[in-house]
């Protein structure tokens, strides 16, 4: 018999309401699953099994009732940067160590409204600073089809959990990359929405022109059915889009007949590891075969997007993170007085990334640089919106890598900070431009690590690039699991 | 350019007490990250209005309702130090 932590959201869903298992019996199973692999992986920070209990044993009597509902009784991790009423949120730093959030922020708000189960709260890069969930304060977590190297980051907890059968489904949040890079070293479909398109009320903010909070799942049909409980207007969020909502998941079955899908030159050469290279580019001949119209197509600002991305973000998170000192929540270390006990506060609470791009982003903030820096990082941001709308133009969908290598060592990248930041480099672009993205799992390389394909779409397209997500899916028909996932392995 | 970084001003700037050790390690590594950013003075930006927010929005309204707010106890619950429902915080004047 199948072991329920294997299943998909849809499956699950249909064996809950059909009645062959109950939520209980669901979240049992990925609880199980989680005491089996945890110790290997680190993915979770908190698991809140009281709260998971409670909300299984509702779901179970909603389900009773006949209710339809997709997320009803589906096992479900979030990132520990969404604020959770009540149970620990620590953004994977020391200075919010044992802070317990007095509210829920609305994607929290909304998945408990859909009667999804949360099982827990997941390890990031603290603060999510960073591309392989190595800055944590609270340890690393590990790739569960190769624990000896890194799943990614910032959402590396969430994408590793999903991976290994913790929980059915997670939330991320995407700031350069950090949603589809993880999904893409751990094998699972990960989406970045447009800007606007999610709440970021309670999400603990890092750059928030950038921030999007968005799904983590092991299919493309999942993550819609994720995405589809948490967008739309909240009043909470002034950034929040107040229109038309996309049909997310209306043309999943459609397929690429007649679309046109435009291969990013400058994300398909040099820089790109050449087996992941080699894997992007099948894919993209098995979709001209399925009918799509495929051209080359170039974003010549793109080569600076790193650069007006690794200003951008620090200045932005220099602002957003003056809040964290010692006065309101979290950690306080003692000073004479009130600007000594910030200052050390501060130096003690932070890990060395954050503060690196606190320093860097004060720096480019400062009086004489603003311009030079923060202010020309914003016109190259502009010419690369022009350049996705003139490529928008010519096509329905851009495709590239989403990660330029598949998951490296543990402790391969944490000396020099910028090699961590090359790594994502196919990624930024569609953050400073606003659009919506995602990573669809298509193969394991030599070494059996996952590679992922990204689709980009223009901003509110998230109809088309699900819609070609679902069809690389089913072209790409990838079965395997990682090996921590066979449930054969016992605890160290 | 980057070699200028005044690492104390900065880290006074953004209120993180710093040791010896770690002003050189930032100052040069911030200078190294600098050095990369600044890429992007190389591309001609004359005449083009910077992005500062991708979508086009001026002011964001919510309906004018009376809700519920924190209560003042759930709010104070985090905090390191409180008294009489106020955050307490070391001196900040000097009150000689």
């Amino acid at each position: 018999m199948t072991d329920l932590a294997d299943l998909t959201i849809a499956q699950a869903g249909s064996g809950l309401r059909s009645g062959e298992f109950t939520a209980v019996d669901l979240l049992a199973a990925v609880e199980r699953r989680a005491a089996v692999t945890e110790a290997h992986l680190h993915a979770y920070l908190t698991l809140d099994r009281s709260g998971a209990r409670t909300a299984a044993e509702a779901a179970d009597a909603t389900l009773a009732t006949g209710d339809p509902r997709p997320l009803l009784g589906i096992p479900i991790a979030l990132k520990d940067n969404m604020v959770t009423r009540g149970v620990e949120t620590t953004a994977s730093s020391q200075i919010l160590a044992g802070w317990k959030p007095p509210y829920d922020g609305t994607a929290a708000i909304r998945l408990k409204e859909a009667g999804a189960v949360i099982v827990g709260k997941t390890n990031l890069d603290e603060f999510a600073m960073g591309s392989s969930t190595e800055n944590s304060a609270y340890g690393p977590t590990r790739n569960p089809w190769n624990t000896n190297t890194v799943p990614g980051g910032s959402s590396g907890g969430s994408a590793a959990a999903v991976a290994v059968g913790s929980a059915l489904g997670a939330f991320g949040s995407d700031t350069g990359g950090s949603i589809r890079q993880p999904a893409s070293l751990t094998g699972t479909v990960g989406a970045k929405p447009t800007y606007g398109l999610v709440s970021r009320y309670g999400l603990i903010a890092f750059a928030s022109s950038l921030d999007q909070i968005g799904p983590i799942a092991r299919t493309v049909p999942d993550a819609a059915a994720l995405l589809e409980a948490v967008v739309g207007w909240d009043p909470m969020d002034a950034t929040s889009y107040n229109g038309d909502l996309p049909a997310i998941s209306k043309s999943l079955d459609t397929g690429v007949a007649g679309l046109r899908i435009g291969v990013v030159t400058e994300l398909s050469g040099e820089g790109i590891d050449p087996e992941v290279l080699e894997a992007t580019m099948r894919i993209v001949d098995q979709l001209s075969n399925a009918g799509a119209d495929v051209v080359e197509i170039s974003l010549p600002a793109i080569e600076y997007a790193l650069s007006a991305y690794y200003l951008i973000a620090p200045a932005e998170c220099s602002a957003n993170l003056a809040r964290f000192d010692g006065v309101r929540y979290g950690l306080r270390v003692d000073g004479a007085t009130t600007e000594e006990m910030m200052a050390k506060t501060r130096a003690e609470g932070f890990g060395p990334e954050v503060t690196r791009r606190i320093l860097l982003g004060t720096y480019a903030l400062s009086a004489g640089y603003y311009d030079a820096f923060y202010g020309q990082a914003q016109r190259v941001r502009t010419l690369l919106r022009n350049d996705f709308a003139s490529a928008y133009g010519r096509v329905d969908v851009l495709v590239s890598p989403t990660s330029p290598t598949t998951a490296f060592e543990v402790g391969a990248k944490t000396a020099d900070p910028l090699t961590m930041y090359f790594a994502d480099i196919c990624t930024i672009a569609t953050n400073l431009a606003g659009d919506p993205a995602i990573s669809v799992p298509i193969g394991l390389d030599d070494a059996g690590l996952p590679i992922g394909f990204q689709i980009m779409a223009p901003a509110l397209g998230e109809e088309v690039m699900f819609r070609v997500a679902a069809e690389v899916e089913r072209l790409a028909a990838f079965t395997e699991r990682p090996r921590l996932a066979t449930s054969k392995v016992v605890a160290p | 350019m980057p070699a200028d970084i005044d690492i104390e001003r900065v880290a006074h700037l953004a209120r993180i007490a710093l040791t010896d050790d770690e002003r050189a390690l930032y100052g040069e590594q911030l200078a190294h990250i600098i050095e990369h950013a600044e890429r992007v003075q190389a591309l001609p930006t004359e005449g083009v209005e910077p992005t500062s927010h991708p979508l086009p929005m001026v002011n964001a309204f919510r309906p004018d309702v009376v809700t519920e707010s924190l209560r003042r106890e759930d709010a104070l619950a985090g905090a390191p130090d409180t008294q009489n429902g106020y955050y307490r915080v070391p001196k900040i004047l000097d009150e000689s």
